[in-house]
């Protein structure tokens, strides 16, 4: 099972998309996200969040600034101030 | 009556006035239409946060603990307008509009024994409040050099205010823009900033009765949201004020436009009629003269 992940800047929806799991980058540590996650908010301190599309695969890596994480139903929402692709 | 040559000239200034019109209602139009995207692609951003924000202020609201920026400094005494107005006119009664609400609301306020002043954004506001509030401006935020409003933008005017509500310089905000309903119709709008109201979004069903867990505490994300909330509220405030301001200019100057039409086509009209008057003039004198003979 896909995990959706969305990664929103204030500008625009930078990514809506299916992912196998993503690895955020918490202010308290690092967090891996798969599907079926426990509902969790978190905030997040400035770095790489790293998006594996599938399993074992390269993670493609995205620099966030001012971010906020939250896990629900519907997936993994990243909000950040600012992204750097 | 005007001589020949005097119409002449009124119909061509008349002319050349409808051309810029016409060509501002053009330029109007196409700015729209990129200020109405920014607009719509900036909405998910800030649904999702005052999604997070109605969750996370419901634990908290009303704890003594609570951000500074939520639950005020407890006083309603000094409050802080902020004005949100354009740089430019030839958009019809756009800024007029903004300022007017803005100068009722500071009416209000004195009239309640409130001590008022006002943070400009944008240029166009100034001259008319400060002759009804000769004293109270106490900053204003440049955007002349700026094109399009951005976040960074947004970002430098909540930090601004922040820092002047931390210092202790004002204890509400209400911030002054105009809703973008349609090219249309634009609402002057005043809402509180600071402290921040809580959002009234609906909690989404199912995942707001799910047991989160924070990270770190409730409290801290609250302390780390707040500020970023308010920048949210801004920047959205600036793009719906951008959007209104090219929907505005594009319906002044469609009338404007239009009347120019209208003026040059009576003009028109009185140059024809007064040039036939001539010409019938002449053939009387001329007729006159040889019957004369």
């Amino acid at each position: 099972m896909p995990l959706h992940f969305e990664l929103v800047t204030p500008a625009k929806l930078v990514r809506s998309e299916e992912v196998h799991m993503v690895v955020v980058p918490g202010t308290e540590g690092e967090f891996g996200v798969l599907e079926g996650h426990a509902p969790f908010m978190s905030t997040i301190r400035d770095g790489a969040v790293q998006v594996f599309r599938t399993e074992g695969a390269a993670p493609e890596l995205i620099q966030v600034r001012g971010g906020f994480a939250e896990v629900g139903d519907k997936g993994l929402t990243v909000l950040a101030e600012h992204v750097e692709d | 009556m005007a001589s020949l040559k005097e119409l002449k000239g009124r119909i061509n200034s008349v002319k050349s006035t409808q051309k810029i019109t016409k060509a501002k209602q053009m330029v109007a139009a196409a700015k729209l239409r990129k200020a109405q995207a920014a607009a719509e692609s900036a909405r998910a951003y800030a649904e999702r946060l005052a999604g997070v924000m109605a969750s996370l202020s419901g634990k908290v609201a009303g704890q003594a603990n609570a951000p500074l920026l939520m639950r005020g400094t407890g006083a309603d005494s000094r409050h802080l307008l902020v004005v949100a107005n354009s740089d430019k006119g030839l958009a019809g009664a756009f800024n007029s509009n903004i300022v007017r609400a803005a100068l009722l609301k500071a009416r209000e306020l004195e009239a309640a024994g409130h001590s008022v002043e006002f943070y400009l954004v944008g240029r166009k506001g100034r001259p008319v409040i400060r002759r009804a509030f000769p004293d109270q401006i106490t900053a204003q935020f440049d955007t002349s050099e700026i094109r399009n409003p951005g976040f960074a933008e947004a970002e430098r005017i909540a930090d601004e205010l922040v820092a002047m509500y931390e210092a202790g310089r004002f204890d509400v905000a209400h911030l002054f823009f105009s809703r973008f309903r349609s090219a249309l119709v634009q609402e002057p709008t005043v809402q509180q900033i600071i402290p921040v109201p809580a959002p009234t979004v609906a909690p989404v069903a199912g995942s707001a009765e799910a047991v989160v867990e924070y990270e770190p505490g409730e409290e801290e994300i609250l302390a780390e949201l707040l500020p970023r909330y308010l920048k949210t509220r801004i920047f959205g405030a600036l793009l719906e004020n951008a959007a209104s301001e090219q929907g505005a200019s594009m319906t002044a100057m469609d009338n404007a436009t239009r009347n120019a039409g209208d003026l040059i086509n009576s003009l028109t009209i009185q140059y024809n009629r007064s040039r036939q008057a001539a010409i019938t003039t002449e053939l009387i004198e001329i007729i006159a003269g040889a019957e004369a003979l």
